[in-house]
């Protein structure tokens, strides 16, 4: 449903966006992460048909957003960053406009609107103006305005920015349900939401799309997959790493606490090594009074520091 | 049919945006109150003969207009860039054109409302005389066009910033400009100058030389068309800004 090659983008001689290309199918939510200034918005900016591509094309239903924009817009719901909103409406105009502006009328609006109203708890506000809307609701707002129409593609730059934690809970729902049968791009800084709604997830840095899959591929590529921790009773911390850094598939054993009695260490595999690594400690703690041990399914924070700042990474592991 | 739906569509949001604010009722009483001070006090619309509403009451509007369509047309787009609406605007399936068109049309009639508000002094011209209503008629929709021109320009300068104070003060200055062409004294000033075959060509620039004709009970085509073509021209150059400020 959404196609990108190549998309690029200048402001001035800065490459915001630089050569990304991707596409999302019916029934697949991607999830855009990465860092402030990564060059997100602008990328959902161009696939919306808001600002031209300097290079690259971008298409939506198999319509050229620079050829045929209008075609392309009708398919698309878009939730700009921000949230902006018609601050002189209320709630109920603001919605009527936007159903009425996407060509539905008369019965059709209307239980458009009551449709989205339902959806995002907006009862409450309804006839409340826009401008005095507290920023949850604003964001609400915008966020029914964008699924209004039904559209078979939803781009949405941070959906879930401002909202209290019942309201993420019920927008990531609601971005599930639709992912079945919609094409859905989203934004986000919140890292859980990645496991919670994506199919797939794009990493973003500096323009360039840096990591792409599924949320299990790109916890494995994290240090932590397959790390083992445990924690022991009765022996020096010295003890336990020691005897652990021999094993030949560990690369390192890290102390995490040690309470004088009880010490907690993580073993870490080496490359390719995870599956023997949990083995091979079981084997070495023979006899030793283990309380706990269980193996990480890898990090996504991690994964996330490591691959936009490589550098202060390290210094972390460390 | 689609086109003309999503021009009426935007253009009703966008007049329902002035009544929502004070502004609308601001601007029309100010209107109002102008007209009718400017007319009946300093027009000396009493010692006149003949009740020429086309000289004592249409005289002050290019300078009424001057700061009160800026005002009207400052906001139309500096207020969707800065509040950020007008990225939810673009990316709806409109063309850039149905947008600016709807907007201008909305802020038009807007416009042309606070015109027709003016009509007890219609009236009191009639109860007072026999004025020639033909002429009166043909200078009201001399004033709705100037009045157009003026909107247009202010579009030009609300498209080129995103606070509406700078908007408005820019698009004062270029309307003074277009008026000043026109005025005597100035043309007088110019002609001693460059010489008096720039006179003609500045002044045939000047909103004032053009709406001479109206007041005067004459619908001349090229009147007409100087008034539609800034309108155009201005509307154009919105659209060719609004484009710039994406890519
Ligand atoms: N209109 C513009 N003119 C000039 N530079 C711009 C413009 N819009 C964005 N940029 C620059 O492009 C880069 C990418 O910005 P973008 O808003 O896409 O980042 P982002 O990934 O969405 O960041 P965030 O997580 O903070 O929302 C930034 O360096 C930004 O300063
Ligand atoms: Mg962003």
């Amino acid at each position: 449903m959404i196609k990108v090659e190549n998309l690029t983008k200048l402001f001035g001689t800065k490459r915001a966006v630089d050569g990304i290309s991707f596409s999302v199918e019916r029934g697949e939510v991607l999830g855009c992460l990465g860092p402030n200034g990564a060059g997100k918005s602008t990328t959902m900016r161009m696939i919306t048909g808001f600002i031209p591509p300097t290079g690259g094309r971008a298409s939506v239903g198999g319509f050229d957003i620079v050829e045929n924009p209008i075609a392309a817009k009708r398919l698309i719901g878009y939730l700009p960053e921000n949230a902006p909103a018609y601050t002189d409406m209320t709630v109920s105009g603001f919605l009527n406009f936007c159903a009425e502006i996407r060509g539905l009328r008369g019965d059709a609006r209307k239980k458009a609107v009551s449709r989205v109203v339902e959806m995002c708890f907006l009862e409450a506000v309804l006839h409340q103006s826009v401008e005095t809307l507290s920023k949850g609701y604003r964001h609400r707002t915008c966020f029914a305005q964008s699924i209004i129409h039904d559209p078979d593609v939803l781009i949405l730059d941070e959906p879930t920015d401002g909202l209290d934690p019942n309201q993420k809970h019920e927008v990531r729902g609601i971005i599930r349900r639709m992912g079945e049968k919609k094409a859905i791009i989203f934004s986000t800084h919140i890292l859980e939401e990645v496991d919670a709604v994506c199919s797939r997830a794009i990493i973003i840095d500096r323009g360039k799309i840096v990591a792409n899959g599924t949320p299990p591929e790109l916890r494995r590529k994290s240090e932590w997959a397959g790390a083992v921790t445990l924690c022991v009773r009765g022996m020096a911390a010295a003890t336990v790493t020691a005897k652990l850094n021999q094993l030949s598939a560990a690369k390192r054993a890290t102390v995490i606490s040690d309470t004088g009695s009880r010490v907690t260490v993580t073993v870490f595999p080496k490359p390719n090594q995870d599956g023997e690594l949990t083995r091979a400690v079981m084997d070495a703690s023979h006899g030793w009074q283990v309380e706990e041990m269980h193996t990480e399914v890898g990090r996504l924070d991690e994964v996330f520091r490591s691959i936009t700042m490589p550098d202060t990474a390290k210094e972390v592991a460390k | 049919m689609n086109t003309w739906a999503n021009i009426k569509t935007i253009a009703k949001r966008e007049l329902g945006a002035y009544f929502t604010s004070p502004l609308a009722y601001v601007f029309i009483v100010i209107f109002l109150l102008l007209s009718g001070v400017f007319t009946f006090v300093f027009g000396g619309f009493f010692e006149r003969e003949q009740a020429a509403l086309g000289q004592s009451f249409f005289d002050w509007h290019p300078w009424f207009y001057l700061f009160l369509v800026p005002a009207v047309g400052m906001r139309l787009w500096a207020e969707e860039r800065r509040v950020g609406t007008l990225e939810l605007l673009l990316t709806m399936p409109v063309t850039p054109w149905q947008a600016i068109l709807g907007k201008f049309l909305a802020s038009w009639l807007f416009l042309a409302l606070a015109l027709a508000l003016t009509f007890p002094v219609v009236i009191s011209v009639n109860y007072l005389g026999a004025p020639d209503n033909g002429v009166i008629f043909c200078a009201y929709v001399g004033s709705w066009l100037m009045a157009g021109a003026y909107l247009a320009i202010s579009c030009i300068t609300s498209a080129l910033t995103r606070t509406q104070v700078v908007s408005f003060i820019v698009s004062v200055v270029l309307c003074l400009a277009l008026v000043l062409a026109g005025v005597p004294g100035v043309l007088k000033a110019i002609s001693g100058v460059f010489g008096t075959a720039t006179v003609d060509m500045v002044s045939s620039c000047s909103f004032l030389t053009h709406f001479g004709g109206f007041q005067k009970g004459v619908l001349d085509s090229r009147d007409i068309i100087f008034f539609l073509s800034v309108i155009g021209f201005s509307l154009f150059s919105t659209s060719v800004i609004l484009r710039g400020h994406r890519s």
